[in-house]
């Protein structure tokens, strides 16, 4: 059985996105981005009845529970979709299954996180990076923390395998800065950015600088997903799920730099019925300037060890090919996990990007990503069932 | 004077050969009993040939780098930035994540040939790390 076009999207709410204290917790932005979304489709919250939640690092427990029970709802579907960076394009396989096989009918995904916490009475707020805690294996004896260190020996080697050049990475991070200055949501919205103010901007783990590395934010982000046949007669135009898929490589990608992507694409593209020429717009997880760069190899835009000077040339569609990260990503619009590329395709997709807006529309790539680049999860959404 | 701070990694059951060795001041990896491939980090089963007996061995404790980043920012007080976070290839073929010392940070190069020393931390722990090669 194939999913393709069976399902589609009938919501998606936003939150306001980044040094946001609207709520104290996750729970809170959930909720907010759950009512958003209802609006956004012309549903009740009664009318839900499958929630699948992610919590980013700020929250600890079973978040799909506690907001079950804030919310009152009774669903035939609960659960707390954890696959880190990648879970979005998880949770929005799991809703779509659940609906084309009778399982639920109406299923709002929602991702949430809260690290940023206001500032103090008289003092400093808490450093974002402080909210990523300090694990204690034996990387961390080594002063391993976090996860910038491990996307900066892949760049590392990429730069030494093929000559991959920190002006190439910087192009990824001005192309995304410049989608930024044209969508009102994005965190850099009024904030351009330049070659040499990207070159100047301090060292966060050599070869990456500040602005190789994504957003720190608060907010939230839900998408409702609903049979085809009922997203028709609800307020927005369905965007239909064409196709969906997963790749999980056993890491670590920084062996031979091969990633999940060719598994998730083959079977998302598969369902779909596309090629990647097909593909009018992407939105690709960019945790990191590298991880779009090793995106864009990964799903065949141009061939492995090429992709800085592609995304040099091209500069994800100012400079030529299609339009990629319209809304300055997670390095310059807001960092929700896989929700910001899956954000981003349904409001292309719609055709709701405004200034940004990619004039062809009707095939819509989200991809989403963790642990460099070995887990990976892609959706394929379109105009078109 | 203040006490220098340390980080001392825990000592679990998987990784205690590793340490035993380390005191010792010799780099150990396990090996796999079937077969005799090497792994590092310590892994249940052999990715060769799925055997799941296995021993530690030493290893000439030579390398290069394979891919490494300086980190700019200290996360914990015994670190002091920037200091070099690395993935050392043995000349075995194992890989193992480390840091290169006794170099600037800014000197250091991917392939560049590296050997082991021992850092005691504390009685129980001594941690393996790598600096140039001599010669
Ligand atoms: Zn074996």
């Amino acid at each position: 059985m194939s999913l393709k076009g069976k399902t589609a999207i009938a919501g998606l709410g936003i939150t306001r996105m980044g040094k946001n204290y609207d709520h104290s917790s996750a729970l809170g932005f959930a909720a907010e981005a759950i009512s958003l979304a209802l609006e956004d489709a012309g549903l009740k919250r009664s009318d839900l009845d499958g929630l699948l939640v992610t919590t980013g690092v700020s929250y600890q427990g079973l978040a799909s529970f506690a907001l079950q029970d804030s919310l009152r709802l009774t669903t035939r579907l609960l659960a707390d979709v954890n696959a880190g960076g990648s879970s979005a394009g998880t949770a929005l396989a799991m809703a779509a299954e659940a609906i084309a096989t009778g399982t639920a009918n109406v299923v709002a995904c929602v991702f949430a996180d809260a690290p940023l916490k206001p500032p103090a009475p008289g003092g400093k707020g808490g450093s974002a990076g402080d909210a990523y805690g300090v694990p204690r294996g034996l990387d961390s004896a080594y002063g391993a923390f976090g996860a910038n260190w491990v996307y900066a020996l892949l760049a590392q080697r990429h730069m030494y395998l093929y000559g991959t050049t920190q002006d190439q990475l910087g192009a990824i991070a001005i192309a995304e800065r410049q989608w930024a200055n044209r969508n009102p949501m994005a965190q850099f919205y009024k904030e351009p950015l330049t070659l040499e103010e990207y070159h100047a901007s301090r060292w966060i783990t050599e070869p990456l600088h500040l602005y190789d590395c994504c957003l720190v934010s608060n907010g939230g982000v839900c998408v409702i997903v609903t049979s085809a046949e009922r997203a028709r007669d609800l307020r927005k135009p369905p965007v239909y799920i064409l196709g969906v898929g997963q790749g999980h490589h056993p890491g670590p990608t920084l062996d031979n730099l091969d990633t999940g992507i060719p598994i998730a694409k083959e079977t998302a593209f598969r369902m779909a019925g596309i090629e990647l020429k097909d593909v009018q717009v992407a939105e690709l997880y960019d945790c990191y300037t590298i991880t779009v760069l090793l995106s864009l190899e990964g799903y065949g835009f141009c061939k492995k060890g090429e992709g800085g000077p592609y995304a040099a040339a091209t500069r994800l569609g100012h400079g030529g090919g299609i339009p990629i990260n319209t809304g300055g990503g997670e390095l310059s619009s807001y960092y929700m996990w896989g929700m910001t590329p899956v954000s981003e395709a349904i409001i292309q997709a719609r055709g709701e990007g405004g200034e940004r807006q990619s004039p062809k529309h009707d095939v819509v790539l989200a991809s989403c990503q963790t642990r460099n680049l070995s887990t990976h999860s892609v959706v394929v959404m379109g105009t078109n069932p | 004077m203040a006490e220098e701070v340390k980080l001392i990694p825990q000592v679990t059951p998987e990784l205690k050969p590793f340490f035993d060795a380390a005191r010792h001041h010799q780099l150990a990896v396990q090996k796999c009993d079937n077969c005799g491939k090497l792994r590092f980090p310590p892994a249940p089963l052999c990715l060769a040939c799925d055997s799941p007996r296995s021993s530690w061995v030493a290893v000439s404790g030579r390398g290069t780098v394979f891919s490494f980043t300086v980190m700019h920012r200290a996360y914990h007080p015994a670190f002091k930035a920037p200091y070099t976070l690395a993935v050392i290839e043995l000349d075995e073929g194992v890989k193992i994540t480390s840091n290169v010392v006794g170099i600037e940070p800014s000197r250091v190069k991917c392939g560049m040939a590296v050997e082991v020393m021992f850092d005691r931390l504390s009685d129980e722990v001594t941690l393996p790390r790598f600096r140039p090669a001599a010669g």
